[in-house]
């Protein structure tokens, strides 16, 4: 199994086609049926997708989240720009992302890129909700304690505005990061690759879509674990409190 | 040569969509043809809605009032989230096989979570003493739920609404995978259509989606009670923000 993988990474079989079935129990795969052997001896078509879906969600999850960031910081500031920024990026929300994957193609091509801009425009308005209401939600007096303290406004924001605000803001990049692992199975129409490739590749064979959305699902699963580690590790605080 | 040729594609896009073209088979796609596939498209998404909301809404409804549940009604919704939708179609596809019926359940499925959250939230959401202000006035549970709390839920149950129907209408495009004719017939069967054809599609399913949106928004400011109106101070749109950071609080420990 281990040398199937080391093969498979040494010379890309992703070209290969999913019809092609000769390995496994033939007659179950010839039913479209679901084959534990076939899985078994598959399981190393699917590498080169998951990580293909990986690169998609964490590219456009990181670029989103330093828009939203970088925008809801100064919005904080400026606080007439709140209502405009929501208005724009929930037009954004709406567009159906394989729609906004067909509209850019003439503008940016095949490939990655159109994914992740289509991507990163869906990630906004959930990023930069949740930093604002964050944000909004600390509590007056803890501000009056940190003036007080003789902070200015830029050491408020960060040693005492955006700490309180870490739930909330990781919150909202939980929501995005699952979103955006299932919006990115579409990305595949864009030219992106990704698991929907693999599922849209052999849509009536039972083995293949459970193995490849079930990874989709497993994905979404792990990284929205991942993001709440790190949340816990970051704000001990929130953990003193509730015990 | 065409008043939108300044548009490139685009231009090419517009005009095939009002206007269709011929293809080197002799069929005819676009125009009248696309307003077909518009019907064919929005009727396949009115059907999922409107099962989704006959199901989703009471049972929000009645968990949000027994206050029970809530592990149900807000792990829908991130369970929901996790699944995509394109494998959502595809298990039902190798499952149950092609047709109208199988890509409608997928979708009520699809559509459920959101609907189911929201109207939970909503109800959960109406202040105690009002509730116990009408079993003081001799309510009884079913009049609370259905003349209290069920109003007062409302903006909530339409945000829930707005935010499935525009999912629905995105996961529509991709039901000809399943044997259903949608404006997605032009992205998966793109022989037949061509580029501009294609991209005639993604232009129709956004405007179809963005007028969803707007024309739901303006039923749920319309439906918003007074008094809630009054209580925002005029900002009857923070249903977002409420539910996606309630949602997310919830979830998190």
């Amino acid at each position: 199994m281990v040398s199937a993988t080391v093969a498979a990474l040494a010379a890309p079989l992703a070209q290969v086609q999913l019809r092609d079935r000769s390995a496994g129990d033939a007659g179950c795969v010839a039913d479209d049926g679901f084959c534990p052997g076939w899985i078994a001896e598959n399981l190393d078509r699917y590498v080169d997708p998951l990580l293909q879906h990986v690169y998609l969600v964490l590219a456009s999850v990181a670029v989103g989240f330093a828009i939203s960031f970088a925008l809801a910081l100064y919005a904080h500031r400026h606080r007439w720009l709140i209502a405009p920024i929501v208005q724009v990026t929930g037009i954004l929300y709406t567009l159906p992302s394989i729609a906004v994957f067909f509209l850019l193609l003439p503008l940016t091509g095949r490939g990655s890129l159109t994914a992740i801009i289509a991507l990163v425009a869906y990630s906004l308005l959930i990023i930069f909700r949740n930093i604002t209401t964050g944000l909004d939600n600390v509590p007056e007096e803890a501000r009056d304690a940190g003036r007080g303290m003789g902070l200015t406004d830029r050491q408020l924001l960060w040693r005492v505005e955006l700490p309180l605000a870490l739930p909330e803001i990781m919150a909202g990049l939980r929501i995005a990061t699952t979103t955006t692992v299932g919006l990115a199975t579409l990305a595949f129409f864009a030219g992106a690759g990704g698991l929907g490739e693999q599922i849209f590749a052999d849509i009536n064979f039972k083995s293949n879509v459970v193995v490849a959305g079930g990874l989709a699902v497993l994905l979404a699963a792990v990284l929205d674990a991942a993001i709440l580690l790190a949340q816990r590790a970051i704000t001990p605080w929130t953990r003193a409190r509730a015990t | 040569m065409t008043p939108l040729a300044f548009l490139g594609q685009f231009g090419e896009a517009i005009q095939f969509i009002f206007e269709g073209q011929t293809t080197r088979e002799g069929t005819q796609v676009g125009g009248s043809q696309f307003l077909e596939l518009t019907v064919d498209h929005v009727k396949l998404s009115v059907v999922a809605m409107v099962i989704a909301c006959a199901l989703a809404i009471p049972l929000g409804i009645w968990l949000g009032h027994i206050r029970r549940g809530s592990f149900l009604a807000i792990s829908a919704s991130n369970v929901g989230r996790a699944v995509p939708s394109l494998a959502l179609i595809a298990f039902f596809v190798a499952y149950l096989g092609v047709g109208f019926t199988n890509v409608t359940l997928a979708l009520v499925l699809l559509a459920i979570p959101p609907i189911l959250t929201n109207a939970y939230v909503g109800v959960t959401q109406v202040h105690r003493e009002t509730v116990d202000a009408a079993r003081g006035m001799g309510m009884t549970e079913a009049r609370i739920a259905l003349r209290v709390e069920l109003p007062l839920a409302l903006p909530l149950i339409f945000g829930g609404i707005r935010i499935s129907a525009v999912n629905v209408i995105a996961t529509a495009t991709i039901a000809p995978l399943a044997g259903v004719t949608t404006l997605g017939d032009a992205i998966i069967n793109v022989s037949g259509y061509g580029d501009v054809g294609r991209l005639a599609a993604a232009i129709s399913v956004a405007v179809l989606a963005v007028v969803t949106e707007l024309a739901l928004g303006a039923v749920q400011r319309a439906v918003t009670p007074r008094g809630i109106k009054l209580e925002r101070g005029g900002r009857a749109r923070s249903w977002r923000s409420n539910v996606s950071t309630k949602i997310g609080r919830t979830a998190s420990p």
